[in-house]
């Protein structure tokens, strides 16, 4: 577990997290703002409660691997990055612009503590498979995990690497799916019915937790068991979300997966957050 | 133009006996009656290399037989890792493996790696500059199975990668010589892979392989032919014969396809005079030869003749071999007519 900050409430970081994101979106005007909302949870409970990590040393060998496979979802993970302090705090109004650390798309080479790049969907989940077996190879006990999306799911390279990861039981292999039911073109259910989900992965071989992604308690609870887990096989938790978070009239939109903000509105989202408002 | 269903062999129809070669074998032997060969040239280099390189790790996606990484398997088992008939897969997990230090020697075929697995060779490991090897087997006309298996536009599709190298080695002794200078170097390869049996061309002519660099194998007045891969072995065969006719030709072998040695493309076509004719098994769009010829077009140096020996921009038929060589223009008699037309005209 980090070794930081554990006097902050998972809550807290949880709204910080929403904060950094909801400024970086400032910057641009727009972006991948609802899903940063949506999964600020989840990355609060991974990365103050579940992996280890060093803040001064991002490349550090014993740490847990995070893997964030959908890289439009940068905002998110830098936001999470910063609150972690694997970023400092100022480079968040270069977000997005030229020379910046923190560009639109998570890259590996450009930002502190981007374990790969993730672009292109479903190249995640295979990676992970890679550096496990890698990870087993150097006996180390670090995990890997690795952020998804209902989106991926699409993906047939997603399902390779699930069959894989069941097939050599990587019992240090954790699958974290953001399911916030919108993708592109739509609804992702409709886009290609991927559920039911949990039996999918069961049937391949995986230990499966399926949990309200924005319910504190039941994340670190699922986390715990996803990490003590007795059997040998890789572990999923797939956690149902809802498309920003914590934001009631961004949350009321319904073409919400690449959220036009105006300007005026960004302050009142920040008041919101800041007043701990939930909806 | 291919076959059509609609039409009987003629030979069926006329009631005369026709030879049948047959192609039974996946991949087809490039060997010719009394060449001298090596077995699994890639194999065991790579298994010999690995008893002093902890990194490296065989990787394959169910064609580790059929790719010669059979060989290291059975010397370095706890070091192969089966990633089943998933290429994308494959691609994926050896990106993982390299961020964490190893060095994974990933092989399937090529036409697999290419058409199939390009987004996560370009995006996992070559955008991310991982020590990635891919090696693969059956490159441009190696096999009479038909389109499904002839990766006959890997180098037009890879040479657009930016950071990949791509080796595209002639005979067995350049493949035992290529395995540890491309594990020397440090980044994501291509290579092309001939393997089983793979004959023995090069030691006669002193050659010694070095990543990146175009070697003069014999020299000669009328010709420069420009070639790698197998149509090295094929350009030196036609030199031999051209030389009874008295031709006298030049082979610029070019195993490294990318970065070209354009220094040495240059300074040779340079030496005025000389039909150039690049040689290459794969279509002869996007390949060697177009690689080739805008080097000299960059370079201002515009030789008497500039020609292509190369796949024609088709889906190529099925069929044996040997047949299919003769019929694309890739055989050591067909390479010979070529140069001795080109030259009469």
């Amino acid at each position: 577990m980090s070794q930081i900050g554990h006097n902050i409430s998972l809550t807290e970081r949880a709204r910080r997290i929403r904060r950094h994101a909801l400024r970086m979106g400032e910057v641009q005007g727009q972006g991948y703002i609802a899903q940063a909302l949506g999964v600020a949870d989840v990355l609060a409970v991974s990365y103050f409660h579940a992996t280890n990590y060093r803040p001064e040393d991002p490349d550090w060998e014993g740490r847990d691997r995070f893997l964030l496979s959908i890289g439009h979802y940068a905002i998110a993970l830098y936001a999470a990055l910063i609150e972690a302090k694997i970023m400092p705090e100022d480079e968040l109004e270069t977000y997005g612009t030229d020379d910046s650390r923190l560009p639109m798309s998570g890259m590996a080479a450009y930002t502190p503590g981007m374990e790969i790049t993730g672009g292109s969907l479903g190249h995640g989940l295979g990676i992970a498979v890679g550096m496990a077996l890698a990870l087993k190879r150097k006996k180390s006990s670090s995990f890997v995990y690795n952020l998804f999306s209902d989106g991926e799911l699409d993906e047939g390279s997603t399902w390779e690497a699930a069959m894989s990861a069941g097939s050599y039981k990587l019992d240090n292999l954790i699958g974290i799916v953001d399911v916030n039911q919108m993708q592109a073109d739509g609804p992702s259910i409709g886009v290609l019915n991927f559920e039911p989900l949990g039996p999918k992965f069961e049937a391949f071989g995986w230990f499966v937790q399926r949990v309200d992604g924005n319910d504190i308690d039941a994340l670190v609870k699922a986390f715990d068991a996803a990490r003590h887990h007795a059997e040998a096989a890789p572990r999923v938790i797939i956690c149902d979300t809802k498309m920003a978070k914590g934001v009631p009239f961004l949350e009321a939109r319904d073409r919400n997966h690449f959220l036009r903000v105006e300007p005026h509105e960004w302050a009142e989202a920040l008041r919101i957050i800041d007043a701990g408002v939930q909806a | 133009m291919r076959r059509s269903k609609y039409i009987r062999p003629a030979h069926l129809e006329s009631g005369i006996d026709k030879p049948r070669l047959t192609t039974s074998a996946m991949i087809a032997s490039i060997a010719g009656p009394d060449q001298p060969t090596r077995p699994a040239p890639f194999g065991n280099a790579l298994a010999i290399l690995a008893r002093n390189d902890e990194r490296i790790v065989g990787m394959s996606a169910d064609l580790a037989k059929y790719t010669d990484l059979h060989v290291f398997r059975a010397a370095h088992p706890d070091r192969f890792y089966q990633m089943g008939m998933a290429e994308q897969l494959l691609m994926m997990s050896a990106a993982g493996m390299a961020r964490e230090g190893f060095q994974p020697w990933v092989t399937t075929y090529a036409v697999f790696a290419s058409r199939r697995a390009y987004d996560f060779i370009c995006l996992a490991i070559a955008e991310e500059m991982l020590d990635v090897k891919v090696v693969c087997a059956l490159p441009g006309l190696t096999t009479g199975y038909g389109p499904s298996h002839q990766a006959t536009e890997d180098l037009a599709m890879f040479r657009g990668m930016p950071n990949l190298t791509i080796v595209d080695p002639c005979d067995a002794s350049e493949i035992e010589q290529a395995v540890p200078a491309i594990a020397a170097h440090k980044g994501p390869v291509y290579m092309r892979l001939l393997r089983g049996n793979v004959p023995l061309v090069l030691e006669e002519y002193g050659y010694k392989f070095e990543l990146g660099k175009a070697k003069l194998l014999r020299d000669g007045n009328d010709t420069l032919i420009i070639s790698s891969g197998l149509m090295t072995m094929r350009a030196l065969e036609a030199a031999k014969q051209l030389r009874n006719d008295g031709v006298d030709a030049a082979v610029l072998h070019v195993p490294t396809i990318k970065p070209l040695d354009e220094a040495t493309i240059v300074a040779e076509c340079r030496k005025g005079g000389r039909l150039v004719v690049v040689a290459e098994n794969h279509t002869v769009i996007g390949g060697l030869g177009e690689a080739v010829a805008g080097t000299l077009m960059r370079a201002g140096v515009a030789p008497p003749a500039f020609r292509q020996i190369g796949l024609p921009d088709q889906f190529l038929e099925a069929g044996a071999l040997p047949t299919l060589h003769d019929q694309y223009g890739l055989s050591t008699l067909k390479v010979t007519e070529a140069v001795k037309t080109w030259l009469s005209t």
